[in-house]
């Protein structure tokens, strides 16, 4: 007797008990669909991180001044000095002075808004364009200028698209609109990348509190050779602090990897908890082939009588409990599917975040291939009680 | 030329509790090739033991028990399901055919274990299902049929992987007796047909038909001889003698 005959036999068995099957494979296709799920919405976060990181600049690297253990301080001055000194590695700097706080229009509150102080070059550096109105100049830094640029969302969804010569109120000063960015997300949602202002440096520093600039985006060469740029900055910095507690440079890329492993670690224990209904499931295909060799142990001695070898018998019913399983899983890599794409536009009508819910071919290989092992693994203790009835017995029950 | 079936000082006993059932007690019987041979004894004579025995589904305590001149008594299940697959025939009287397949393929089954291919195991099956007249019904399901009619394809089955040895227990059994009487005759025209047939039944006026009979009582041979003498019992209500 080939292999063969036993999937034909399993077939024929699954189709006689269509509704029984059904449910026996129903916990394998909810584990399947909700492992796949799981893994396709970690690739969709970590696809959408890395678009994320894309649109502030993978090539940039930031530091932080903190000033402790030296006596010694920077300035925007100094800092741009260090960056043209070195175009092996550096391109461009901008100061940024991130400013907590409401930001008030007439009446109206933006609590989500975020403010920053930046250079001129900032936009150039962020390949942000400018849908009217102008940047940043030089100019309006020296003179610590109250004026402002503004991204889309803030344009449109506080001054109707139409907000050049309008006034803003931060930290009670008053700032005119002078440029409107290009939207840099397909769809700008509040306390996103086009939910922003942003001000001179100067200006920003001195409404800050501290006055002081402690934060500078720096751009690099080439994402290549991030680490080399980083160990060349940091150099800079020792050699003007004396002391490398004074400073923090990070470099997006590393921020990126570390934002990624995390995200992995937390889907892979995700998966794990989903896995666990794979077990159940696995459980459930034991249960049903159990009570099945019951029902069946006449025709299991009928078919020794006939010469069925124990092994026959054996491979019957675990490959019953296989193609059970695998058809299981067949079915629940259908329903992963659709759950994945309506986890997809869930998420982006709730959360208004371009969040794409990918499953990949090696996370459904991996599902399929586990729903096969399952029907293998639990089917093996009942086929091997099936294998081990007497025959003697098997034909005289009722 | 050795006998087909040659019992030696056979024994099986249980231990049921604290006692022992002694099922066979030294039975020595022997069967050759082209008989027709009907074992009788009443309930616990110890004839099922016996045709367990001969069809190798279970194996002797102690004793010999040669098949075909080959020692089966001391086989592993694997080596018995083999030898039930080529050498015996099975006929119950439950006709224990499996419900979910048509009649073609339960014909087939032992052909499949006897590793015919596919297209082999429909084309035997199908001259054997119309040797037995249900050549017209290979893909009903046994629910389709009558008893008569189930017992013929159960018969077909037997024959499928031609057996040396037919074992038909209480063929008739479960039939009312104008079947049961087409069903042996079935028997008698394969018996003609040079089949050896080891017949398993309570009923005597069933054990008549027979050429030889062999009367089982607790445990012991107590008549082996032709059906058609006095000393067969066979018209005294299985008393024997």
């Amino acid at each position: 007797m080939k292999i063969s005959e036993c999937f034909v036999l399993a077939l024929q068995n699954i189709r006689t008990s269509k509704m029984r099957s059904f449910l026996t494979m129903l916990g394998i296709i909810i584990g399947i669909a909700s492992v796949m799920v799981i893994i396709g919405l970690g690739n969709g976060m970590e696809a959408y991180m890395t678009d994320q990181f894309a649109v502030i600049g993978s090539n940039t690297l930031v530091v932080q001044i903190t000033g402790q253990g030296s006596s010694r301080t920077l300035d925007p001055d100094q800092m741009y000095e260090i960056v043209a000194s070195d175009p092996v590695n550096f391109i461009d700097v901008s100061p940024t002075v991130t400013l907590y706080g409401t930001v008030k229009l007439d009446r109206d509150t933006l609590d989500a808004t975020s403010v920053t102080g930046v250079g001129e070059d900032y936009f150039s550096i962020k390949s942000y364009e400018l849908r009217e109105g102008r940047g940043l100049h030089y100019m309006d830094i020296q003179e610590r200028r109250q004026v402002c640029v503004i991204g889309s969302y803030v344009a449109d969804e506080w001054f109707d698209g139409i907000a050049l010569g309008e006034t803003i109120r931060i930290r009670g000063a008053i700032f005119t609109v002078i440029g409107v960015l290009e939207a840099e997300e397909d769809k700008p949602y509040e306390g996103g990348i086009d939910d922003a202002i942003y001000l001179p440096y100067s200006t920003a520093a001195r409404l800050s509190g501290s006055g002081r600039v402690s934060s500078y985006t720096v751009t690099i060469v080439s994402e290549e050779y991030a680490d080399r740029s980083k160990t060349a900055l940091e150099n800079a910095l020792f050699d003007h602090f004396r002391s490398d507690d004074a400073y923090a440079v990070v470099s997006m890329t590393q921020i990126l990897d570390i934002m990624t492993q995390m995200l992995n670690v937390m889907i892979t224990v995700l998966a794990i908890i989903a896995g666990i209904s794979l077990v159940v499931g696995g459980v459930g295909i034991m249960n049903i082939m159990l009570v099945s060799v019951s029902e069946r142990t006449r025709e299991i001695g009928i078919r020794k009588a006939l010469g069925a070898k124990e092994r026959y018998i054996l491979s019957q019913f675990v490959i019953e409990a296989a193609v059970t399983s695998a058809i299981g899983g067949a079915f629940g890599i259908a329903f992963g599917y659709l759950m994945s794409s309506i986890a997809t536009s869930l998420i982006i009508r709730i959360l208004e975040v371009s969040l794409t819910v990918t499953p990949t071919a090696g996370s459904i290989a991996l599902a399929f291939g586990a729903s096969a092992a399952i029907g293998v693994i639990f089917g093996f203790l009942p086929a091997r009680k099936a294998a081990h009835l007497n025959p003697i017995d098997a034909l005289r029950y009722e | 030329m050795p006998p087909l079936i040659e019992f030696r000082s056979v024994c099986k006993f249980y231990q049921m509790g604290d006692t022992e059932v002694r099922a066979a007690d030294h039975i020595s019987l022997s069967i050759d090739e082209g008989e027709f041979v009907a074992i009788v004894g009443k309930s616990g004579s110890g004839k099922s033991t016996c045709m367990n025995i001969i069809g190798c589904l279970d194996v002797p305590s102690s004793g010999t028990y040669l098949l075909d001149g080959r020692d089966v008594g001391h086989m592993d299940k694997n080596e018995l399901a083999v030898i039930r697959n080529e050498k015996l025939g099975f006929i119950f009287q439950q006709y224990n055919l499996l419900p979910r397949l048509s009649l073609l393929d339960n014909v087939a089954v032992p052909l499949m274990y006897a590793g015919f291919s596919r297209r082999e195991r429909r084309e035997i099956a199908r001259r054997m299902l119309e040797t037995v007249g249900l050549g017209d019904k290979l893909g009903n399901l046994p629910s389709q049929l009558s008893g008569g009619q189930q017992q013929r394809v159960s018969i077909a089955r037997a024959l499928a992987n031609n057996p040396s040895v037919i074992l038909a227990d209480e063929p008739t059994g479960a039939l009312d007796s104008k079947t049961g009487r087409e069903v042996l005759a079935l028997l008698h025209k394969l018996h003609d047909d040079g089949n050896t047939i080891v017949l398993i039944t309570h009923d005597n006026s069933i054990a008549a038909t027979a050429e030889r009979i062999i009367r089982l009582e607790d445990g012991h041979v107590v008549y082996d001889g032709p059906a058609h003498t006095a000393d067969a019992g066979i018209h005294e209500g299985g008393a024997g003698s």
